[in-house]
């Protein structure tokens, strides 16, 4: 007798849980568009980071097979142009995320404005 | 100004053991150094705080148990957006780094204390551990097919040749990259700090333009300090989400 009442009320429930929970959303996606300020600092330093050490790793890799190998200085020649290649693949990879994360700051604003609206 | 070898803005960050002289085994030095220290704080402190704040277990939490509640959070809505529900399994490991490294930072705000995130060989360590985890995480999900990862989609089968080495170069720099800017980004602050701090004794009355200028990078300090936290532990999820989703 009980068990279906209580199931119903699971269900609502689990509703209630699911709008809610979409309402939070929303609000938090207008939240961080507003704080972009202090997470530009990091944005441009990730940036540089992400290239240096793309080069680095490539140019490390060129120096040991060199070593390994003994065909100075053609590895070294041959990774460092790598490297720089896995610097911009790192940096679009960036500049492409950093661009959906606004796009979508930039829609669940929007769909907050026609709600109020 | 007789800036002597006590003066460095590099000297806070000299590893020293904290027996005087340096303990030996085996040819290895396992002395319990300034940086053991305060790794040692922070695991206490993380475990303190967690423990202690989370006892009352109020529906309505206090001051303590928000805190550790939003730090939960914070981690939690980061694992869910950028891993999806499959990295659920994956959430205490993120949350143990979270932690680590944002009580790291801090306690090195402490004046006379010692920041172990400044030294490039602990971040790395931590780096290279989240790199050969996901990796394996990654290669056990898809098995060989993981393999693709390093050649897009859709892509001429010609470019290969080119882009295989270079998506690999890429995927090896994830580490350092991780490690270094974290790494850097605390040596920086805390040089900053000491530097413009000498400038204030030496430039006498004027030493009050320095110390104005000293109270904000100290607030900047602790904005980057918790920053760097969350940025090492929001690259280690994407990193996840990589190897599970490949892309």
């Amino acid at each position: 007798m009980t068990e279906p009442d209580d199931r119903s009320s699971l269900k609502q429930l689990d509703e209630r849980l699911k709008a809610a929970r979409s309402r939070h959303d929303q609000d938090r996606g207008l939240d961080n568009s507003g704080k972009t300020g202090a997470n530009n600092i990091g944005v441009g330093f990730r940036i540089a980071v992400e290239m240096i050490a793309a080069l680095a790793v490539g140019v490390g890799i060129g120096l040991l097979l060199d070593n390994w190998l003994g065909t100075k200085p053609w590895m070294l020649i041959l990774f460092f142009i790598l490297g720089c290649g896995a610097g911009f693949t790192n940096l679009i990879r960036v500049a492409r995320e950093l661009d959906r994360k606004a796009r979508l700051a930039k829609q669940s604003k929007d769909a907050g404005g026609d709600q109020e609206g | 100004m007789a800036a002597g070898e006590k003066q460095s803005p590099l000297d806070q960050f000299t590893i020293k053991a904290l027996s005087g002289e340096p303990t030996m085994i085996g040819g290895f030095d396992i002395s319990f150094t300034n940086s053991s220290a305060a790794m040692l704080a922070t695991v206490v402190g993380v475990t303190l705080f967690l423990v202690f704040s989370m006892r009352g277990r109020a529906l309505v939490p206090g001051r303590w148990q928000s805190c550790a509640e939003i730090c939960y959070e914070i981690v939690a809505n980061m694992v869910r957006d950028n891993v999806g529900s499959e990295g659920r399994k994956y959430f205490p490991f993120i949350f143990t780094i979270f932690m680590f490294v944002l009580f790291g930072n801090l306690i090195g705000m402490i004046p006379g204390s010692f920041t172990f995130t400044s030294h490039v060989i602990v971040t790395f360590v931590m780096a290279a551990f989240i790199f050969l985890g996901v990796t394996a995480i990654g290669f056990a999900r898809h098995g060989l097919g993981y393999c693709r990862m390093f050649f897009p989609h859709g892509a001429p089968l010609w470019t290969a040749v080119i882009l295989i080495p270079i998506e690999l170069v890429s995927y090896l720099s994830r580490p350092l990259s991780l490690s270094v800017r974290l790494f850097a980004n605390m040596v920086v602050g805390h040089v900053l700090l000491k530097v413009i701090a000498g400038f204030v004794i030496a430039l006498g009355v004027f030493g009050i333009v320095p110390l104005a200028f000293l109270v904000g990078i100290t607030a900047l300090e602790f904005l980057v300090a918790v920053l760097q936290a969350y940025i090492f532990t929001i690259l280690t999820s994407i990193y996840l989400h990589d190897a599970i989703h490949m892309h």
